[in-house]
Formats: structure tokens, sequence, C-alpha cells
């Protein structure tokens, strides 16, 4: 039945959750907006904060306003002219602003409101001025991640302490630090420039593919929370893309983590086992979150100047989603991706990533040859899937005895009880070949 | 969570009229916003039902209808797909759809099915059932 809105009181957990949709949405617009007018993220975020207490204390009884992000920011704003008239700092802000009102010394709040909104800058300009202050490299990453999710993302201290499996009081105190250390560092509520900007851009992509990451990391039977962070990241990707649409590692970002999410239902099997991608059925990755990485991948493609370390892994991902089956990978351009891979991220973990595709395309001699160049890799010395690697490519040689032993090695090294189970099972199987 | 808003259709979307300029502006305007919070994955308008056709599958055999259809209030005329946090999230973006300058524009708001959704379906025949295959299928192997 039709229940139009204003006809039937809604109860107060109806509203509690409409108040909540709408922080959801105008958090980081309102906090951007703010902080433009405050300088300062972490005032910005406590105003907010406070228009939407107001909010929850009067929508229950006044309903939801027609325009409620307008509604937030008048209150919000109301507070910060309070605030800055309370600390006596008009004079240096009507400074700042460039802009004459001696003429008029017992101006209005709504002139003075007038003049903070004429100060400039669009929404987009405040968003993208928002995103890198809550990356600001003085943070340290778990910082950085907290701010963003809280600032940008609208996330509450409850769910991204649920989502990260920490005390909600831990990340209130990260939260609380960043904001310090912000201050304290004098970190001006700008976005960098030029040639600072593609310095500082790898810093945002690290926080958003790390929120991603720890949802795709968790298993089936975490709390929903978790893994509903692939989707705060995607969207943190999306919003970024609309912001800085001319910067092809963006899009080569949100290329690779909506084809990694396409995969996301395939990844486990019905008692919640990690299926690994060559035995995926591919009937239920997503066609839709493939059609779109497959085109922010094209874009990041199109925008030119080298693809950079996410859009090589997006090209990557896309070689597996444009294979009908596994029989069909393109492993020799895999492999070749892997190689200018390599090039722009000089790690032991990528080389050997690309010795797996070359065994692939070229047999598992010419894959021997350069995982063998990384046995003696400092950084692979504890990392159980070099022997696993190198495991698979005896056995695939029929030298059994020296596949057995890497297995078992391997099963020494991991630290996930399910998969010592299963390079255990394979040390004999590679023993009775 | 995906949603689906399904736009209902009216007498000037089923006579295939097109939106006057100043609807489409303010529809690009909504879906500008949409795209750039993140939220919109898709999205499509439709043609009149005249244009579309209703298969029909029965026990008896299957009979296709072609277009225009009656009951135009129930028909849809575009859709979007949506990816928001909640239900509410959902709605709150639908409530920031432009309105029409007359008559009514309504738009339905439905939650797409979820892998998780189908947990409750899976029923404990069902489980008992796979679990007794899989026994099986073990002492054939063992």
């Amino acid at each position: 039945m039709a229940r139009p809105t204003g006809t039937s009181a809604p109860t107060p957990l109806a509203t509690r959750r409409a108040v909540e949709a709408v922080w959801r949405i105008e958090a980081a617009r309102l906090i951007a907006g703010l902080a433009r007018l405050v300088r300062d993220v972490g005032q910005a975020e406590e105003l907010a904060q406070d228009a939407l207490v107001a909010a929850l204390e009067q929508w229950p009884t006044d309903g939801v306003p027609d325009n409620p992000g307008a509604w937030l920011m008048a209150v919000a704003k109301r507070r910060a002219i309070d605030q800055i008239r309370r600390r006596e700092r008009f004079e240096r802000k009507r400074e700042e602003l460039g802009r004459d009102l001696d003429a008029r010394p017992d101006s209005s709040e709504d002139d003075y409101a007038a003049v903070l909104d004429a100060a400039g800058g669009s929404i987009a300009d405040d968003l993208l001025r928002l995103l890198f202050t809550a990356c600001h490299p003085v943070l340290s990453t778990e910082a950085r991640v907290a701010l963003t999710l809280r600032v940008v993302g609208g996330l509450t201290t409850t769910e991204i302490a649920r989502a990260f499996l920490v005390p909600e009081a831990t990340v209130g105190q990260r939260i609380v630090r960043a904001k310090r250390t912000l201050a304290r560092a004098g970190v001006a509520f700008e976005a960098p420039a030029g040639d600072e900007l593609a310095a500082r851009l790898p810093s945002v992509l690290e926080v958003v593919y790390l929120v991603f990451n720890e949802g795709y990391a968790a298993t089936a039977g975490d709390d929903w929370m978790r893994p509903a962070l692939c989707e705060d990241a995607l969207r943190l990707g999306r919003i970024l893309v609309g912001l800085m649409s001319d910067t092809s590692e963006v899009h080569g970002l949100v290329a690779l983590m909506e084809l990694q999410a396409s995969r996301s239902r395939a990844r486990t099997g019905p008692d919640g086992e990690p299926v690994l991608l060559l035995e995926q059925d591919r009937a239920r990755w997503d066609q839709l979150l493939i059609r779109r990485g497959l085109a922010a991948l094209a874009r990041a493609e199109e925008l030119g100047g080298g693809l950079g370390p996410y859009a090589l892994q997006a090209a990557v991902a896309a070689c597996h989603a444009r294979a009908r089956d596994a029989g069909q990978t393109d492993w020799p351009r895999i492999a070749a991706l892997y190689g200018l891979l390599a090039r722009v991220v000089p790690s032991p973990v990528v080389r050997l990533n690309r010795a797996v595709a070359v065994s692939m395309a070229d047999g598992p001699t010419a894959g021997l040859a350069l995982v063998d160049e990384l046995r003696e890799e400092p950084a692979l010395r504890a990392y159980h899937l070099l022997p696993t690697v190198r495991g698979d490519l005896l056995a695939k040689l029929g030298r059994a005895d020296e596949a057995r032993a890497e297995f078992e090695r391997a099963a020494e090294l991991t630290a996930n009880e399910r998969e010592r189970a299963v390079l255990r099972r394979r040390a004999e199987t590679a023993a009775q070949a | 969570m995906r949603f689906i808003a399904m736009v209902h259709a009216d007498e000037r979307s089923e006579a295939g009229e097109m939106p006057t300029e100043q609807e489409l502006a303010a529809m690009g305007a909504f879906n500008e916003e949409l795209v750039k919070a993140g939220v919109m994955l898709a999205g499509e308008g439709l043609h009149p039902s005249s244009r579309g056709a209703r298969v029909v599958h029965a026990a008896g055999g299957t009979t296709v209808l072609d277009g225009p259809f009656a009951e135009t209030k129930e028909l849809i005329a575009g859709f979007w797909l949506l990816e928001a946090k909640t239900y509410e999230e959902a709605l709150e973006w639908l409530k920031r759809a432009p309105r029409p300058a007359s008559g009514e524009f309504v738009i339905e708001l439905r939650p797409v099915f979820e892998a998780d959704d189908f947990g409750e379906a899976f029923t404990p025949e069902l489980r008992e059932q796979e679990e007794r295959l899989r026994a099986q299928a073990e002492r054939n192997s063992g």
C-alpha cells in the first residue's frame, strides 16, 4: 500500500535509519564544505557531527526536511560562525577571505554566511581537498584508512570497528589522533597540484585499495560489515573517478577493483572453502562488474602515459575476465603484463606471478627457470607460495621427490590450517607419482 | 547491497512522447549526481510497450502477446540499478529525483537478491541431501 511521507508518522527507528542514510549521502560534502570554511578537517567533522545530533533530535518530531543536506549544512554553518565569533577569529578569517567588510562592521550572520559561500570553490574541489587531506602522508596508513572511511565514506566509528575487527575505542582513538596530527602539522586544507599531485596520489589510491582488500580477504562466515568494505572501496574509487577523470591510474584502480569484485561470488565453495581462480565457476562471475571493469580499463588505456601498477594488474584481471573458460586464458599476454609490472613495481612476488604465467604460456621448464632465480630472494624466504609453485612445476616435470620436498616445506611455512592440509595431501600425491 | 529502481510508465511515456529539454536536463543532473557518488551501476530508459511483447509460457505451450498493454501505470518506463549501503539510503537517493512539472513521477524501489539471501532457501532437506551425496562420493573414491 502506498504510504506517502508526511501522512503517517514514521517510527523513531525509521527516522534514525533515515538520518543515517542522509548522513551517508551528505557526510563527505558536508565535511568538505565546512572544512573549506574553518580550514580544519577535524573541526569540520565535529561541526558536521553536531548537526547530525541536532537532526537526530529534531527530525523524529518535525519530520525529515525536504532538502536534508541543506538543513544539515545550515545548522553546521551557524555553529561554525558561533565558534569563530566566540574565539574572536572573525577578523583573521575576514582577512584570509580577502573580503572588505569594513564598511559594514555589524554585518549580520547572513552576510557572513554569504561571504563564506562566496569564498569560492566547487563541491568537487572541496571533496578532492578532503580526500587528499584525509590521506595525507603525515598520517599512518591505519589513521588514513579510518579517517577516510569516516569523513569521505560516511561510515560510523562502530561500522569501521566491526569491519576491521578492532574495538570501537581503537578506531575512535585513531580518528582523534589523526585529526590532532593534521592540526599539529598545520596541514592546509588543500589538494596538491602538478608534480605534488602525482607524488601524493599513490597514498590516496593505497588507502582505497587497502579498504578493498580488507573486504576481499573476509570469508563467508565473517560479519557482513567486512565484505561490505569492498563496496565501500568501490564507492570511494568511483567518487575519485568523478573527481580526477583525466588521471589514468584512478581508472586503473577502479578497473582492478570492479574486476576482482566480479569474482567474489565464485571465490568460495559451499562450506566457505576458497576456490582457486582457474577452478571457479565462471557462470557465477558478475557480468555487470566485468563490463564496468573492462570499460574503466579502456579509459585508463585511452588516457595514455603508460599504465601504472593498478592498471597493469587490472589488465591481468581482464585477461581472466575475457576468457570463457580457464583453458582459453591468454597466458602469453599475462606473462608480458607481469613483465611490465615487475619493471614498475620491482617485487619478487610479482616476479613469482610472472613465472607462473610463463609456465602456463611456455611450459613448466621455462617457468621453473624463473622460479629458481627467486630462490635466494630474502623477501621470499618464508613465503609459502614459492615452494608451492616450485613443487607444482617439479611435479609437472615428473621430478616427484623434489616436488614432495617442496610441498612439505610449503606446508611448514603456511599459517593457514586449511592450506596446510591441502599442501600435505599434495606432498603425498607427489610421492606416489 | 543492490537495488533496482523502476520508473513507472505514464500516458506520455506510453504515447512515445520524448521528455522536454528541461526534464532531460534535470534527469541528467540527477544521474550525474548518482554516478559521482558512486551509487549508480546502470540505468536505462525504455521504449513504450507498443514496441514490446510478452512471452507467456504455460504448461500447454508458449504464446507471444504483442504490446501495447493496457495497464499503463503498472508498466515500466525505465530503471536504475543502484548500489547503496542500506535500503534507507537507496530510498533517500530516490527522494532526490527531479519532480515533474505536472502529474506524477512514480519510482518503485526493490532490493536485488544477494547470494546470502539464498542461505535461508537452502533448506535442511537440501543440506542433508547434499551431505548424503558427498558421503557417497567419498565411499566411491575410497
